[in-house]
């Protein structure tokens, strides 16, 4: 009796230990952990494709009419007109800036210590959903590559991920068009062929390109990586502060002697001719294999419509 | 400037040289990439093709009272083999963005037609010059139905004439 006194004595305290321990480690991982409602990424998503499409940044604008002060060419500069009256319209919430209202990037940065209850992705594509109807932006998806039938809601969204310290989401959303997406390139260049083999493929690229982008373009470069990084790198990069630059100098340098290289092409607005080809060049790299030299051409059109949120 | 009411005629399109601005009124119909693959083959085209205006436009849905959403033109170069045959049914003008291929410009050219662009991204502009939008064919292809469109005044500029210029040569 005694000794079954003893055992149940013994397992009482095992319990109790493991609850303690138990809800000790809850409690530990709670108080780092943030919670955050999957319902909140949904707003931020609807909320953003519907002003982006309708709003462009006035850093945006203002280099559209800093370009039609300078623009010589009579279409070219009745063009630009054009632009800056439409951006006007738009504002007031009715119409959308374009008719190709795009599909959806996101890039997005996690914070280890945030902690979303349902699946992000799910809430990404749900925001997209709501938002393309309630904004009444176009549907521009198509579920396969032959079929091609319309998926009717704009998703799915092409999400990017990045795992990074702290406890806030910052989500980086565009509408891409397909006419300046279109005009993209990847090349795997050999190092040998250096700076002026990434300067002769980007004016190529863009004199190819002509007026079927819709300049005054933006143009995202990445250089570096691999095949994939690099496209990667040169989405970031159109996505980039309109004033900011590379903090390496010999990168930004590359990016000023591009922004004048490509204006003296001549294609200007819509390819009519003209000196405004672009309003921004971005060049972002990173480190590759010895043997290569990727460069990608991310090209955006004059409506460059994006936002960053961060939760 | 010129001012082009529809349908368009032979001497319409030969007064037209590059660069000049066109003011277009009258009814024009919409189509793209799926739109024409259809059309090229149809047996019973809901419009006359003959001295017709083809716009290449995709709209965004239009909100409760409003004619139109966003209707800019879309890359032209797409379409570039499926006008060939459209254009030996008498389509006379095609209004898009960007530059097309040399073949294309020929038989345009034999066909007595020409190419127009419009501003690209000026969706919400050009929007207000349509009066009046209606689909009459291919409606499950949502914004890439047929559409008949009433406009005044739409503005576009000459890119390929008849008489061989081309506003992107450079």
């Amino acid at each position: 009796m005694q000794e079954k006194v003893n055992l149940l004595f013994i397992y009482i305290i095992i319990e109790i230990n493991m609850f303690v321990w138990y809800y000790y480690c809850v409690n530990k991982e709670g108080e780092h952990m943030r919670n955050l409602n999957p319902e909140t990424i949904t707003n931020i998503v609807k909320e953003s494709v519907i002003k982006i499409n309708y709003e462009l940044e006035d850093s945006l604008v203002s280099l559209i009419r800093k370009a039609k002060q300078n623009e010589t060419n009579n279409i070219a500069s009745s063009i630009l007109d054009d632009i800056i009256e439409n951006q006007e319209i738009a504002k007031k919430g009715s119409i959308p800036l374009c008719q190709d209202t795009g599909l959806v990037v996101v890039f997005m940065e996690i914070g280890r210590e945030v902690y979303v209850d349902g699946d992000i992705y799910d809430a990404i594509n749900e925001g997209v959903r709501l938002g393309y109807s309630e904004g009444y932006l176009r549907k521009s998806v198509v579920n396969h590559p032959f079929n091609r039938v319309n998926t009717k809601d704009n998703t799915p969204a092409i999400i990017h991920t990045k795992i990074v310290p702290g406890d806030k989401i910052k989500l980086k959303i565009a509408s891409k068009g397909g006419g300046s997406e279109n005009m993209s390139n990847v090349t795997m260049l050999t190092p040998t062929e250096g700076i002026e083999g990434v300067k002769k493929l980007v004016l190529d690229t863009i004199f190819n390109a002509g007026g079927k982008p819709c300049p005054p373009i933006i143009v995202g470069v990445g250089i570096g990586g691999n095949l994939e990084k690099s496209a990667l790198l040169a989405k970031e990069a159109i996505l980039r502060e309109l004033d900011d630059e590379s903090e390496d100098q010999t990168i930004k340098q590359l990016e000023q002697d591009l922004y004048k290289e490509i204006n003296d092409l001549g294609v200007g607005p819509m390819g009519v001719g003209g000196n405004t080809t672009c309003l921004a060049v971005k060049i972002n790299y990173f480190p590759m294999h010895i043997a290569s030299l990727p460069v990608a051409i991310n090209i955006q059109c004059h409506s460059s419509r994006h936002t960053e949120v961060i939760v | 400037m010129i001012t082009l009411q529809t349908p368009i005629t032979n001497e319409d399109v030969s007064k037209l040289h590059v660069g000049e601005k066109v003011l277009i009124s009258g009814t024009i119909y919409t189509a793209r990439d799926a739109a024409h693959m259809r059309l090229v083959d149809e047996k019973d085209p809901k419009f006359e093709i003959d001295g017709s205006i083809i716009f290449y436009v995709g709209p965004t849905p239009p909100r409760d009272g409003v004619v139109i959403g966003a209707s800019g033109p879309t890359s032209s170069y797409r379409m570039d083999t499926l006008a060939i045959p459209l254009m030996e049914k008498g389509l006379k003008l095609m209004i898009g963005k960007g530059d097309r291929s040399e073949d294309f410009r020929h038989k345009m050219i034999k066909n007595n037609s020409a190419y127009l662009i419009a501003t690209g991204g000026a969706g919400a502009l050009l929007s207000s010059r349509i009066i009046s939008s209606e689909v009459i064919m291919y409606e499950d292809l949502g914004p890439e139905a047929i559409r008949k469109l009433e406009v005044k005044d739409f503005p576009c500029f000459v890119a390929y004439d008849v008489h061989g210029g081309n506003i992107f040569k450079r």
